[in-house]
């Protein structure tokens, strides 16, 4: 049972990271990747949303929708819950951890329109997992997002001071081409789960 | 005159995805295939034609406090008339595109009109508006499968185009060809169109709506 979670925790981070092999939250990615404070900032903000928002959406979607035979509500639905969410997590931290807020609420605004975060809610419902599974993949996933992240911001802080980079690929292309190679290198983990686990 | 020029606005002089660079997940997501990139590329511009005439109706009613969540329930809907229409009657796309057609709604390009045009304009500059971005969307994902599938397999829509005795490059196909590919194309438009084109900052993010948010989150949040 362990093994099981274990194994979907390290697939999310390393084989099926949502950022370099899903495609999922790319704006933030080169966003807000340009300095570390900031992007160890978003991957957390992002993994709390994540888990909070699964921890909402699906009990929403298995008892309410599901029952009433209203299951094709569910994108309208659950991107009015993560923005309500979102908007709430907001107040709350502003008002009992206001450092907490300081740190971490310049990034909540932004992640109702990630769409990692709608798009693992929807994606935990596809694939009929059930309420804990769907947890630890979105906790999975905001570590892999988190992940990404970071090592982004290395390779990042170094073509930004590389020079003679002609001026075309300057800025955003230049960073996806360098996405490319990070994503190639995430290539090699794929085989990894059923090589540990399998 | 105005007119063609709100419609032709989108498609070269501020293409959404080439020259803004918004709406990075589905382009690269879906391009691999030629017949997605198009089927993307249609369902979006639908949604962001519907959505642009809909919010310019609305936008003397919406109060400027809460149009953000308001836009998104508008594009939601449309976006779930669209699934609805795409399972009914392209199942094979459906099954394509997977969970990147619910996530139409959080495409930052629809609500990067909503925020920056329909709210601000007249029903039918929006539509026109809607429609000349949603070309433009669909162009450049024409261009970047076309490039991915004929490289990644040998093929344009399906018909055999390079030699069979030619390995296709696996590797355009995953994910690291798209990345690719996708800076590669920035990159010319950006080349061929120097001076013309509004590109306005080198982070492309100017025009989405979370534009301030995301420059004071990228400085590092509150210091």
């Amino acid at each position: 049972m362990a093994k099981e979670y274990l194994a979907l925790i390290l697939g999310c981070i390393l084989v099926n990271n949502v950022v370099l092999a899903q495609f999922m939250g790319i704006c933030p990615f080169l966003g807000v990747s340009r300095k570390m404070d900031s992007a160890v900032g978003m991957g957390i903000a992002v993994t709390f949303v994540l888990v909070m928002a699964t921890a909402a959406t699906w009990p929403f979607y298995t008892y309410l929708l599901l029952p009433r035979g209203m299951a094709y509500l569910e994108t309208l639905s659950f991107i009015l819950i993560i923005a309500a969410l979102v908007q709430l997590v907001e107040i709350i931290m502003k008002k009992y951890t206001p450092s907490l807020h300081k740190q971490l609420g310049v990034y909540l605004p932004l992640i109702t329109t990630n769409c990692a975060v709608l798009g693992i809610t929807l994606t935990n419902i596809d694939k009929t997992y059930g309420y804990l599974q769907s947890l630890v993949n979105a906790f999975g996933t905001g570590l892999g997002f988190l992940l990404a992240m970071i090592l982004f911001n290395g390779v990042r802080s170094r073509i930004d001071s590389a020079e003679g980079i002609p001026d075309a690929l300057k800025g955003i292309p230049s960073a996806l081409i360098a996405a490319s190679l990070v994503s190639m290198g995430f290539m090699g983990f794929s085989g990894l789960i059923e090589g540990i686990f399998g | 005159m105005n007119n063609l020029k709100t419609f032709t606005n989108g498609i070269i002089r501020e293409n959404p995805t080439l020259v803004l660079v918004l709406g990075t997940c589905p382009t690269i997501a879906v391009t691999t295939m030629v017949a997605n990139g198009i089927g993307m590329g249609i369902a979006a511009a639908f949604v962001l034609i519907c959505s642009n005439v809909v919010i310019s109706m609305l936008r003397k009613i919406i109060p400027d406090t809460v149009r953000i969540p308001c836009f998104i329930v508008v594009i939601a809907g449309f976006v779930t008339i669209v699934q609805f229409l795409v399972q009914a009657f392209a199942p094979a796309l459906n099954d394509a595109l997977g969970v990147f057609l619910p996530l139409i709604v959080v495409n930052c390009i629809i609500l990067g009109r909503a925020e920056m045009f329909a709210s601000k304009n007249g029903v039918l500059a929006s539509a026109l508006d809607g429609a000349g971005m949603g070309l433009g969307f669909t162009l450049a994902l024409l261009l970047m499968s076309t490039v991915r599938e004929i490289l990644g397999a040998g093929t344009w829509l399906g018909y055999q185009v390079l030699p069979e005795s030619m390995d296709p490059i696996a590797v355009f196909r995953l994910a690291p060809g798209g990345f690719f590919v996708f800076g590669l194309l920035v990159a010319a438009v950006a080349l061929i169109t120097r001076g013309r084109v509004s590109h306005k900052e080198a982070s492309g993010c100017t025009a989405c709506p979370f534009a301030d948010q995301c420059a004071k989150a990228s400085e590092g949040g509150a210091k």
